[in-house]
């Protein structure tokens, strides 16, 4: 059920032709390939930071476990591709071929069993959306079922993210310990390092992307939405009309964990390895700042605010490393305490007034079946 | 597993074990102190704990090396004035951060955690910069050196005793200003009733500062107390935040005696498994059982019934 006649009204449709603009034809156009891959490896955080938005910005549930979910997609796509780098003839050198290789240096002798199934891409594709969904619908099941949320849910994402990277480290034999699995070759025997293979990815995963923001524009408008809104307000109000309210937050989580899951299987493609730092803590309450800068209402906002902080994080660390923790410190105080609703709310309070009244003159009326914007949630 | 020992020296290697356990549970229970304070008191997410505990270490290094340079002969007790000096440190920033951020964000639990987290940063960053990203241990005096040989098999090593012995001396001295001390009954009314606390002329703001130093403050005791047995480094804080966090949590937000239960058992639970499994799956082990119980029981062991 839409709410609105039009499914993106038209600030929402400026905000996508000019994030269509930017993606398609002016960074493939004036970055070179490297600054492009950059851009690649940018946006499959881009995922994560539009999941966030449903989870936290709509649905009032901080996740800073969405490491997790990046690293379940990141790993799955990773050991698909690792067993097609370890035919038995790339590894012949090895003393059980056929293996990929750090599992022979730590003495295993065949493929463990949960390895043996990525072998096929199909099943690879399943399990990069089914185990985060699944993962993250036990994980909501036990704690929104009995009504845990808030500060509580958010530190126990965490523990589950520190447990994840400790098992990922220490398990050297079978997920190739701290430094992941790296050394991928070829998806289906087509060579993902070169030049050409980077551009098509680039271009897969921005097809991604839009898919991502339609679908989360999809949720948004529905009136999955506007009670996802009415449960972050007022939570008790929406469960005395009714509604079941942990299955609605359940249903959020699991939305953002499949997002953020399909946001690491680009990573591995396009970065071409996949390592327990991106699944840890750090990097979990990361994405969270990126949503946190574009706007925690804003699904183009989350989109360029991963952009914008993974420039400045880039530029900064490459010219003043000393800079960048303060830079980055700074910024998530400064979101906090300064810009609660991030680019997206500056962009709503400066800038769009001026258009609204540009297009006024016109005798038109803009903004209509917006939902409420309101204060952020807690 | 056990074939290869005695029973004698299985023994000794659980009391040992179950030392090494104790002085876990010292420093868990350090930690965990202040940040059940906070955010068990409080309600306030401060992420940036450890970086407060790191102040404490930084401290005590210092004091350490100004003694062994400046007054070598009274080098031996130069812990006692670095401890203090650790408080007051980091209490005082404490109460800073408290005025600058925190109090506007005490509506706001999750930003508070995003918030302290930058702040959390921003002080690792402080730190390398200025006392460079290497670890620094802190040379012990004479007499902390050593153990003490309780039977032929079991040694305890003096520091660990030394750690032990401070963390009860602190624990008594939280719940003496906590739960005996005029102070601490007005910090007891505003956690129960905020408004109902102003209203008998409490002044509610200036408690929520003195009580954020003092939990900051307690960190910075912990960090000092860290440095008697391993080094410090910028990082330190952040490698047992989630850890303080969950000890917290798993023994009931707003109860000091949950806490302490809940540092024993996980502190035990974790040097037990060590002894079976690597390191690395024993604190796995751990961590999961803490999660699972608490998504089976998410207020912790000991709830406390408060008015919202």
């Amino acid at each position: 059920m839409i709410t609105n006649s039009r499914f993106f009204n038209r600030s929402e449709l400026v905000g996508l032709i000019s994030l269509v603009l930017l993606l398609v034809v002016i960074l493939p156009l004036t970055l070179d390939i490297f600054r492009l891959n950059l851009v690649a490896k940018y946006l499959t955080y881009a995922f994560v930071a539009i999941g966030l938005v449903l989870c936290w910005g709509y649905g009032g549930i901080l996740s800073l476990g969405q490491g997790v979910f990046f690293g379940l997609g990141g790993y799955a796509m990773a050991m698909f591709l690792k067993l097609e780098a370890s035919s038995a003839a790339n590894t012949k050198i090895q003393s059980t071929p056929g293996i990929p290789d750090f599992m022979d240096w730590n003495q295993l002798t065949q493929l463990p069993f949960f390895w043996k199934p990525f072998h096929s891409l199909p099943f690879t594709f399943l399990a990069i959306v089914l185990a985060p969904a699944f993962f993250s619908f036990i994980i909501g099941a036990a704690m929104f079922k009995r009504r845990v949320g808030g500060v509580y849910f958010a530190i126990i994402t965490q523990a589950i993210a520190a447990i994840l990277t400790i098992l990922i480290v220490g398990q050297q034999g079978y997920t190739g310990g701290i430094n992941g699995i790296t050394d991928l070759r070829t998806l289906l025997d087509w060579d993902i390092r070169t030049d050409h293979a980077k551009y098509v990815l680039y271009f897969v995963e921005v097809a991604f992307l839009f898919g991502a923001v339609v679908v989360a524009q999809f949720i948004r408008l529905t009136k999955l939405g506007r009670i996802l809104v009415a449960m972050r307000e007022q939570e008790d109000r929406v469960r005395f009309s009714g509604y079941s309210v942990a299955n609605f937050k359940i249903f959020a989580f699991c939305a953002a964990a499949v997002f953020a899951a399909i946001g690491g299987a680009m990573f591995t493609l396009n970065v071409g390895f996949m390592s327990p730092s991106f699944v840890g803590i750090v990097p979990s309450i990361e994405m969270v700042i990126y949503t946190a800068v574009g706007g925690r209402l804003s699904i183009f906002g989350a989109v360029y605010g991963t952009l914008l902080v993974n420039f400045a994080k880039t530029s900064l660390s490459e010219t003043f490393p000393q800079l960048w923790l303060f830079g980055l410190g700074a910024l998530f105080i400064a979101v906090v305490l300064a810009f609660p609703s991030g680019l997206a709310g500056i962009w709503a309070d400066n800038i769009q007034p001026r258009i609204d009244r540009l297009f006024a003159s016109r005798g038109e009326k803009s903004g209509n079946g917006l939902i409420a914007d309101g204060a952020p949630a807690e | 597993m056990f074939g290869d020992y005695s029973l004698g020296d299985l023994g000794a290697i659980f009391a040992m074990q179950g030392f090494a356990g104790l002085i876990l549970f010292s420093v868990y229970l350090l930690m965990a102190l202040g940040l059940a304070i906070i955010f068990g008191q409080m309600g306030v997410i401060n992420m940036a704990h450890g970086e407060f505990m790191i102040l404490g270490a930084y401290v005590t290094w210092m004091t350490s090396n100004a003694f062994q340079h400046f007054v070598p002969p009274l080098f031996p007790g130069y812990f006692f004035v670095a401890m203090t000096l650790a408080f007051i440190a980091s209490g005082s920033l404490g109460m800073l951060v408290e005025w600058a951020l925190i109090r506007h964000l005490y509506r706001r639990p999750l930003d508070t955690l995003l918030a302290t987290w930058g702040l959390s940063l921003i002080l690792q960053q402080a730190y390398r910069s200025v006392f460079g990203a290497r670890e620094v241990g802190v040379e012990l005096p004479d007499w902390m050196m050593g153990s003490w040989q309780a039977t032929d098999a079991i040694q305890i090593p003096i520091n660990g005793m030394f750690v032990m012995g401070l963390t009860i001396l602190i624990t008594i001295a939280v719940f003496y200003i906590l739960f005996l001390s005029r102070w601490g009954k007005q910090v007891r009314a505003v956690v129960q009733n905020r408004v109902m606390a102003g209203a008998v002329g409490i002044n509610t703001e200036k408690i929520d500062r003195y009580t954020f130093g003092l939990g900051c403050g307690i960190a910075g005791i912990a960090g000092s107390a860290f440095t008697m047995i391993g080094s410090t480094g910028p990082t330190a804080g952040q490698l047992y935040i989630v850890d303080t966090f969950l000890v917290v949590v798993f023994g009931g937000a707003a109860s000091l005696f949950g806490t302490i239960a809940s540092a024993f058992t996980i502190s035990q639970t974790q040097s037990t498994l060590e002894f079976f499994l690597s390191g690395s799956m024993a604190k796995v082990i751990t961590l999961l059982a803490i999660v699972v119980i608490l998504m089976m029981r998410p207020q912790g062991l000991f709830a406390l019934k408060v008015r919202k």
